[in-house]
């Protein structure tokens, strides 16, 4: 029977059937449920761990023991996994291990918009590349085999798009093939260069058996068109947009493996069409494989280097007059994503841009707090990177910085890579205040349990990691915690740690306000009488909070009664109870 | 027969995925080819958040693009108004008369624009204009506006309601169902 799958279930479909019984992953859209739907199968072992560079690590010992293996992460979780990566391709595998990475053109909810395909010709892997739902599980199952077959890490790439779309799917049946044996192998498992000088031969060698591979596997397929003035090379959910636009029209080479490409397949579907045109989202990658085969097709001369394609999109750059629909005649006012009501970042925030704070922030929904009208934060790259860069920013200006500059970092950056940065200010001894906004869970992507919860992926009862002992045991003697929904309490913390002679750290700490546990308050009221129309409630950006007829309103759909706005109203026009119980 | 396109417009947040969840459902149940296209992640948290619903023969872009929109289901004025050039012509809007003022209208830097609902009507698109939160109430709670809008599209299709309420059941936990099947029916008939 046919099912309508999200891509990224599909994928996790094709773990199960295709007998893979460990998963490892870090969170991170677009690539989360793959792993999250894998642990709905209880055959599949699964398991968040704390970043993607140990994910990558824990699936190869699974599969040097012997099993098929997975883990799972977004485009940037691979440069943190990119260290196992380039050596494992050295090593190769025992059990099938198969990386899924998901790529974010258009950065729906990513900080860049790398293109991972770079990562497999780097690293010499090979690489196949979904266009639906469809092939997201037969392409699954067939990595498990070229990852044996090859002996080597398999990646499927998927992308937003496929990652997030649900198409139609045919399931099969779970096949689980034995445990292989482990066998002591120094000379293919330990990477010291006597070994590794000799490895590195074995991999050129397989990338030219995955080119042979290439010419003649179904997943690179010609289909035929009836108009040979132009052929198009593509993949992913390019392929989509052209078929939706041109049909059968055009002759289409669809590459279901993008890394290693094939030559001579490329080269006989040119030489049967005038002209070439590669159709690729991000990087001219498949485009420069052709250049360095002679060819010269048209590719990012047209079709841009950044954001998402459509099928507009690639109609107009093929020359076609794109539809449009009716317009309003006037601009609509944007609506950027915000910080939720009820959001307990919020009060922390406030604090910190009251206190004319310079906020060296991270990777989560806090980053919302650059956005006005707190517009707190004043730096995020990458994971961990607030811990790090505040012991650098204090060491080059010293006092001046040190007594205003606060890191901010959520609990689940924290455990991934977070720790590491707190370890260099404790030992290279920086002054500098860093934040834990510790939500109880890993909210952005939408609410993953990690170290410090005491839930496994499961939800069922795991080790927990106590955040005020680990900074302590780090060497942070000034540790305290602090409810963010109290105003005054979150002001004396910042102020007291800000201003104290050593290195701090403030646990903000309340369960994200969307968490199903979490019990909500009654919407507060605003008495109209007692409003003077400061707008001072208005400074935290709650979006519950509004103003008509000049005074505030409060939208009861969205109101969880966190009274953070009522401890702003000078005047008490806000109702509810007084004091949080 | 040709793709046909549906939009589901709204703020982050307001259940629009369990929406689609139930059309997706319906529409394979038709035998049709169906695409369903999402978003996840930091654009659901209070952002404008759209899912695409394409049916057909078979359905190859998960995307729908302007002047493609057959049907443009909006949990909300200003995001019908947003997505108004992805209708096609003569296409028709589904909106709930609910205001949500963006952040940029919360801080002072836009303003909410007035009479959207006549300004779309005046720039040519169909638009049925319903008080889904007062019926959502009535159903029992202020979450089942998606549920309620969802039983106005129905009314859009030659469907028997029993198809509908088939994939109501197997989609919404048991213990809201019958709120669910209340504002279901609320949102049909209104």
């Amino acid at each position: 029977m046919k099912k309508l799958l999200l891509g990224n279930v599909a994928a996790a479909r094709g773990l199960y059937e295709a007998g893979c019984t460990f998963a490892s992953s870090y969170p991170g859209t677009p690539s989360t449920e793959i792993t999250e739907e894998a642990a709905k199968f209880d055959e599949i072992y699964c398991e968040w761990a704390p970043n993607e560079k140990v994910a990558m690590e824990a699936a190869f010992g699974a599969s040097l023991s012997g099993a098929r293996s997975f883990c799972g992460m977004k485009h940037v979780g691979l440069n943190v996994a990119a260290d196992p990566l380039f050596t494992i391709s050295y090593t190769g595998v025992n059990g099938g291990m198969v990386i899924a990475v998901a790529d974010d053109p258009g950065m729906h909810s990513s900080q860049n918009e790398q293109d991972s395909r770079h990562y497999a010709k780097a690293a010499k892997l090979p690489m196949l590349e979904p266009s639906d739902s469809a092939e997201a599980l037969q392409f699954v199952k067939e990595a498990y085999e070229m990852s044996e077959r090859f002996d080597a890490p398999v990646f499927i790439k998927m992308c937003t798009r496929v990652a997030h779309s649900q198409s139609l799917v045919e399931t099969g049946e779970r096949v689980v093939p034995a445990l292989r044996p482990y066998e002591k192998n120094i000379a293919k498992y330990v990477m010291m260069p006597g070994n590794a000088i000799k490895r590195h031969p074995v991999v050129e060698e397989r990338t030219r058996k995955l080119i042979a591979f290439a010419e003649e596997t179904p997943l690179n397929r010609t289909e035929e068109g009836t108009d040979h003035s132009i052929g198009i090379i593509t993949s992913s959910t390019s392929y989509q947009y052209v078929k939706e636009v041109f049909g059968d029209r055009y002759p289409v080479l669809k590459l279901g493996m993008v890394w290693p490409l094939p030559e001579k397949k490329i080269l006989d579907f040119a030489a049967a069409v005038e002209k070439l045109i590669v159709v690729e989202e991000l990087d001219p990658f498949i485009e420069e494989h052709c250049r360095s085969l002679g060819l010269k097709p048209a590719g990012k001369d047209i079709f841009p280097l950044e954001g998402e394609f459509s099928q507009n999109l690639v109609a107009e750059k093929l020359g076609l007059s794109p539809v449009s629909g009716p317009a309003l005649g006037e601009a609509v006012p944007p609506r950027p994503p915000v910080m939720c009501a009820g959001c307990p970042h919020r009060g922390l925030f406030y604090t910190l841009t009251k206190n004319k704070c310079t906020v060296l922030g991270d990777i989560g929904c806090y980053t919302l707090g650059a956005v006005a009208p707190l517009s707190a934060i004043e730096m995020t790259a990458c994971m961990g990177a607030s811990v790090s860069a505040i012991h650098g920013f204090n060491k080059v200006r010293g006092e001046e910085s040190e007594g205003r500059t606060v890191a901010v970092i959520g609990d689940s950056t924290f455990m991934h890579s977070g720790m590491t940065g707190l370890a260099n200010i404790a030992y290279n001894q920086s002054n500098s205040t860093v934040i834990i906004l510790d939500n109880s869970i890993t909210g952005m992507t939408g609410h993953q349990q990690n170290p410090t919860t005491g839930y496994n992926i499961k939800g069922d009862p795991a080790g927990k990691i106590d955040l005020e002992s680990l900074c302590r045991a780090m060497g942070i003697r000034r540790v305290r915690v602090v409810d963010p929904y109290d105003l005054a309490a979150c002001d004396q913390a910042v102020k007291e740690e800000l201003a104290a002679n050593e290195s701090s750290v403030i646990i903000s700490r309340r369960p994200c306000a969307l968490l199903k546990y979490v019990k909500h308050k009654p919407p507060l009221k605003v008495d109209t009488d007692k409003c003077v129309g400061c707008k001072s409630c208005m400074k935290i950006g709650c979006p519950a909070i509004s103003m008509k007829n000049g005074k505030a309103r409060v939208d009861e759909t969205l109101c969880v009664g966190c009274g953070v706005c009522r401890q702003l109203c000078r005047v008490g026009a806000f109702s509810g109870e007084e004091k949080e119980g | 027969m040709s793709t046909k396109n549906i939009m589901i417009v709204g703020v982050g947040g307001q259940g629009s995925l369990l929406a689609s969840k139930v059309l997706g459902r319906v529409l394979l149940s038709q035998g049709y080819d169906v695409k369903v296209s999402e978003v996840h992640g930091m654009s659901q948290r209070g952002g404008s958040v759209v899912t695409y619903v394409r049916y057909g023969e078979k359905v190859y872009s998960p995307l729908i693009d302007k002047g493609e929109a057959d049907l443009i289901v909006s949990f909300e004025q200003l995001e019908a108004a947003r997505w108004l050039p992805y209708l096609r012509k003569d296409g028709q809007i589904v909106t709930s008369t609910q205001q949500i003022d963006p952040m940029p209208v919360v801080t002072g830097k836009a303003v909410y624009p007035d009479g959207l609902i006549e300004k779309m009507r005046a720039a040519g698109a169909k638009v049925d204009a319903l008080d889904c939160v007062t019926l959502a109430k009535e159903a029992g709670s202020t979450k089942a506006v998606n549920v309620v809008l969802l039983g106005r599209l129905s009314h859009y299709f030659d469907l028997d309601e029993a198809v509908w309420q088939e994939a109501l059941t197997a989609l919404v936990p048991p213990k809201f169902l019958e709120l669910n099947r209340k504002a279901f029916a609320l949102g049909r008939n209104a």
